[in-house]
């Protein structure tokens, strides 16, 4: 039975949930260190991230999830868990995981009028154009080396990264009907869990 | 590939990022940065508080640009500002600022006692108040992306927004277990459009994020508000009228992040010297109630 925790500190967690559950994974929210217990995989949902990342940092579960991360268990971020994830994020006075060696700007697409929809190419999950809500969305200005471009925006700006077991994507697959990154996810979970059994 | 923005998606979805967090009322920089150092999700910029626009009386109006230019400034998380309710030149200004999302809001003084604002022409996304599921489904119907109660606002008094929530809730329970055929009647009843009572019926919850707001001073309010229901919370005057704002601010956040855990909310109660006065809603006469702007 595979069991994926998602971070219910604040931000669309419940969105997630739904639907891992749908695709018949035991999901559960996870606010303190101890609820990481007997978990496969992780998600970081979308949220505010100055709220998340000091809530991390408040509730204890920095080093937990930094130990975690480095020990190859799988975590999967999106929008604000993208910059939760990342070496670097500009204008945050929190600390991040620095699980994903990436710098990421906060806000990079401007504000809120300027949050967008469009299609990507997305070749890891096949032939189909994946629809992609960004939302305030952070802009990944550098990656470093070993990290894995899944896809790009027409400009070239990365927008899903993966560096071994840390998957982020800059957009909102828990918006929309689409869950193959959900499914993606759930394989990465499983492999992690496999090879460790 | 083709870019799409300020759709409905984009709208809604912000409201869904925000999600489990605190919307702190704030007027000067200042509090802006010590709101969001305290964990807020997103600050409301104002030039007066709700309570202390009670106290001022007159026509409340949209904020100066500068106030809210400033507050934008101060910080990186959202900002949100509020115009007059049917005032769409009001919205159309706070959207040329840049603001991230627009309170059509029944704490300043109506500027049309028929029509709320069409919003669905906008990109930026509106919130707002209601006081029961059919206020709500207009509301909705008229393109807001999130919905809060109402409650009465610059009181410190939780009673309106539990009363509020509790009609929303109550309604939302009626029409999921409705039989289909008495939808239309329903819809009438309810003074709501026909395709979002449907929506309602079939999902058995709103298809915006539903916030409290409008009387909450204390950690234990903001729990209260999401057991019945909320799914985040507004603090105007609550936060910057008391003692010990950033504390203040720091323990509602955990609060809500907690809400299903007393033992949290008891620890992050403590020390936090006086809340707001507050206002018995029963000692206001009608014309002072905010509650009742809006149709």
């Amino acid at each position: 039975m595979t069991s994926i925790g998602v971070l219910a500190l604040q931000g669309d967690f419940a969105e997630h949930i739904g639907i891992f559950q749908r695709l018949g994974i035991a999901a559960r929210e996870v606010r303190h260190p101890q609820e990481l217990a007997g978990l496969d995989g992780l998600v970081i949902p979308g949220g505010e991230s100055t709220t998340v990342a000091r809530l991390i940092s408040e509730f204890a579960l920095l080093d937990p999830l930094r130990e975690r991360a480095q020990n190859g268990f799988p975590i999967w971020g999106t929008c604000a868990g993208m910059i939760v994830l990342a070496q670097r994020a500009s204008e945050l006075s929190w600390p991040t995981l620095d699980a994903l060696a990436i710098a990421v700007r906060r806000n990079g697409f401007g504000r809120q009028v300027d949050s967008f929809e469009t299609d990507l190419a997305v070749p890891a999950l096949g032939q189909q154009a994946f629809h992609a809500v960004f939302i305030r969305a952070p802009i990944v200005e550098e990656v470093g080396d070993g990290v894995e471009v899944l896809a790009k925006l027409e400009n070239g700006t990365a927008v899903a990264v993966r560096q071994a077991n840390a998957l982020a994507t800059a957009f909102h697959p828990e918006l929309t009907e689409d869950d193959r990154f959900h499914r993606y996810f759930i394989d990465m979970v499983r492999g992690h869990k496999d090879g460790h059994a | 590939m083709a870019v799409e923005k300020g759709t409905y998606i984009v709208k809604k979805g912000l409201a869904q990022m925000l999600k489990g967090g605190v919307i702190m009322d704030v007027v000067t920089p200042e509090q802006a940065r010590i709101a969001e150092e305290a964990g807020a999700c997103a600050v409301m910029a104002l030039e007066r508080v709700p309570a202390d626009i009670r106290a001022a009386g007159g026509v409340a109006r949209m904020a100066d640009p500068t106030v809210i230019a400033a507050i934008m400034e101060a910080v990186t998380i959202p900002v949100m500002a509020k115009c007059r309710i049917g005032h769409f030149a009001e919205a159309q200004v706070l959207e040329a600022l840049g603001v991230d999302f627009i309170d059509e809001s029944e704490v300043l003084t109506p500027a049309d006692e028929a029509h709320h604002i069409d919003k669905w022409p906008f990109k930026v996304p509106f919130v707002c108040g209601c006081r029961d599921l059919g206020e709500a489904l207009r509301r909705i119907g008229e393109g807001a992306a999130m919905i809060r109660t109402k409650g009465e606002a610059g009181t410190g008094n939780i009673v309106e927004a539990v009363r509020h929530m509790r009609a929303v809730m109550d309604g939302i329970r009626r029409l999921h277990s409705m039989p289909k055929d008495e939808l239309m009647a329903e819809a009438k009843t309810l003074g709501a459009p026909y395709e979002v009572v449907k929506e309602v019926h079939e999902t058995g919850g709103l298809p915006v994020v539903n916030f409290a707001a409008g009387g909450v001073a204390t950690p234990a309010d903001a729990a209260l508000m999401m057991q019945l229901g909320a799914e985040g919370v507004f603090v105007g005057s609550g936060i910057f009228k008391s003692d010990d704002p950033e504390q203040r601010g720091k323990a509602i956040v955990k609060a809500v992040t907690n809400y299903n855990d007393p033992e949290i909310v008891a620890e992050v109660s403590r020390g936090l010297g006086e809340p707001m006065r507050g206002l018995d809603i029963r000692t206001l006469t009608e014309e002072e109630l905010l509650a009742s702007r809006g149709w």
